[in-house]
């Protein structure tokens, strides 16, 4: 078995067992970067989500105003700005952070959360806003306070409407990690510009990591169809 | 004012490169789409297929992965053309694939699959009895595209269109990348040379809000356009 899998590899230039390793090592930078930039931006962005979908104004506004410069400014930009523009502040270098900092890792990711959060508030307030109002005034007629109207009424409800938005959210996070390898980790596309240079085959190199993205987004497409069955079964036809 | 210490005409004609890539491959992606659209929409089993994958397979990989190997990989794959068209012909052509060539091309095929979606979507909420009254009068295919389909179909296609342009835009920072000398390139090297980011990325940024602020306010203007005949709640 091992044997014939060896011989594979044996008359194949360019897919050797290091530059395998090599595309491994960076699917994991590359799921780990998105999962940790989605995840802790999904943390910020409700809180941000509900204060967005207040008639407040003064609450409303400011965050709007994040996600205004945010949505309308490239990752790419948000990027150079965080990476370039962390190690100038003044007396950073000779902080604690630095040691945070220094890495491309952090930097890049602190891009990411700021970006990814922007978007995910603004699909949860457009669907805290799409609630009826009719359910919020039974909740109130109920007597609930605001908060338990927020918890029991409005989130539930707010989650399952936003899910198809938020999907695609992560798709778009997932392909726009790829600007990760711009400055200089070694993500899946990062691995990909290695091996280019490598070999000199550009058809090879890019070409695997882009099926290694499709099937990626595959997954990620089937999971949350999958998730929105089980969400949205009450508001399925009967068949 | 800011000082740019003498980068700024430099930035501005970044700036300038930045919306012609912009526009050319909105060019592109618009045909593309509008292509793609049709294709979808035909009997033709074959002619679906091939779109189907090319929607599919585009709109699943990375925007930059496709620009490295259209770029990195679309000179090799020329040379190999002309040569072959050497060998064989005798015809001595150079197509050169540089960064831009290489930008609008992969920005207008990604943002071509996009737009076939939209058009479909569009295309289809375009009443069929419509179509059908348009033949009755002995319309020609094209006269029925023309006339009936394609007015009608902008109406539901502007805002998915309104929403691929910006996306478009801020895609077109990409080309910085592959090397090309747009205001993202420019400005990331000249705030390498001075050590001071704020300075140059934040005009950059700033310019980018303008211009999504222009395009909603134009966009804005196409939307009554294509919504004259309809009547909101507000005309009553």
């Amino acid at each position: 078995m091992l044997e014939a899998f060896l011989a594979l590899f044996a008359d194949n230039d360019i897919f050797n067992p290091p530059t395998l390793l090599h595309y491994w090592d960076g699917l994991v930078t590359t799921v780990q970067l998105v999962f940790l930039a989605l995840l802790i931006g999904l943390i910020i962005a409700l809180p941000l989500g509900i204060m967005r979908a207040s008639d407040n104004p003064w609450i409303s506004r400011p965050i709007w105003l994040y996600t205004y410069a945010f949505r309308g400014t490239p990752l790419l930009v948000q990027l150079y700005l965080i990476y370039y523009g962390t190690a100038q502040i003044s007396g950073i270098q000779e902080s604690f952070l630095w040691e945070i900092l220094a890495d491309a890792f952090y930097p890049c990711l602190i891009a990411f959360v700021l970006n990814t959060a922007a978007y995910t508030t603004e699909i949860i307030r457009g669907a805290i806003k799409a609630t009826p109002r009719g359910e919020i005034e039974a909740a109130k007629a109920y007597g609930m306070s605001w908060f338990l109207r927020l918890r029991r009424i409005v989130l539930p409800s707010a989650m399952r409407r936003g899910l198809p938005a938020y999907s695609n959210e992560v798709i778009f996070m997932l392909h726009a990690s790829s600007i990760a390898s711009v400055v200089t980790i070694v993500d899946l596309t990062g691995a990909a510009r290695d091996i280019y240079a490598r070999y000199y085959a550009p058809f090879d190199a890019f070409i695997f990591v882009a099926c290694i993205y499709l099937c990626l987004t595959f997954v990620l497409i089937f999971t949350f169809r999958k998730l929105e069955n089980k969400l949205m079964a009450h508001l399925r036809p009967l068949s | 004012m800011i000082d740019l210490h003498g980068y700024g005409p430099s930035i501005f004609g970044g700036a300038i490169l930045t919306i012609e890539v912009a526009l050319l491959s909105l060019l592109l992606a618009l045909i593309l789409g509008l292509l793609g659209a049709l294709a979808k929409l035909s009997s033709n089993k074959l002619l679906k297929l091939i779109a189907t994958l090319y929607t599919t397979i585009i709109r699943g990989v990375p925007d930059l992965v496709l620009m490295l190997l259209i770029f990195f990989g679309g000179q090799m794959m020329m040379n190999e053309v002309s040569d072959w068209l050497y060998e064989t012909y005798d015809w001595d052509v150079f197509i050169n694939i540089n960064e831009f060539v290489a930008g609008v091309i992969t920005i207008g095929f990604i943002f071509g699959a996009y737009m076939a979606e939209t058009f479909r979507g569009a295309f289809q909420s375009v009443d069929h009895g419509q179509i059908e009254a348009g033949h009755a009068y002995g319309m020609s295919r094209w006269h029925i595209f023309r006339r009936i389909m394609f007015p009608q179909m902008m109406r539901h296609a502007l805002p998915g269109l309104s929403n691929n342009w910006m996306v478009l835009l801020k895609t077109t920072a990409l080309v910085s990348v592959i090397g090309l000398a747009d205001m993202v390139r420019l400005a990331s090297e000249a705030a390498k040379a001075v050590h001071e980011p704020f300075t140059f990325l934040l005009p950059v940024a700033g310019v980018y809000l303008a211009l999504t602020a222009i395009s909603e306010w134009f966009l804005k203007r196409l939307e009554i356009k294509f919504n004259a005949g309809v009547l909101t709640g507000s005309a009553a």
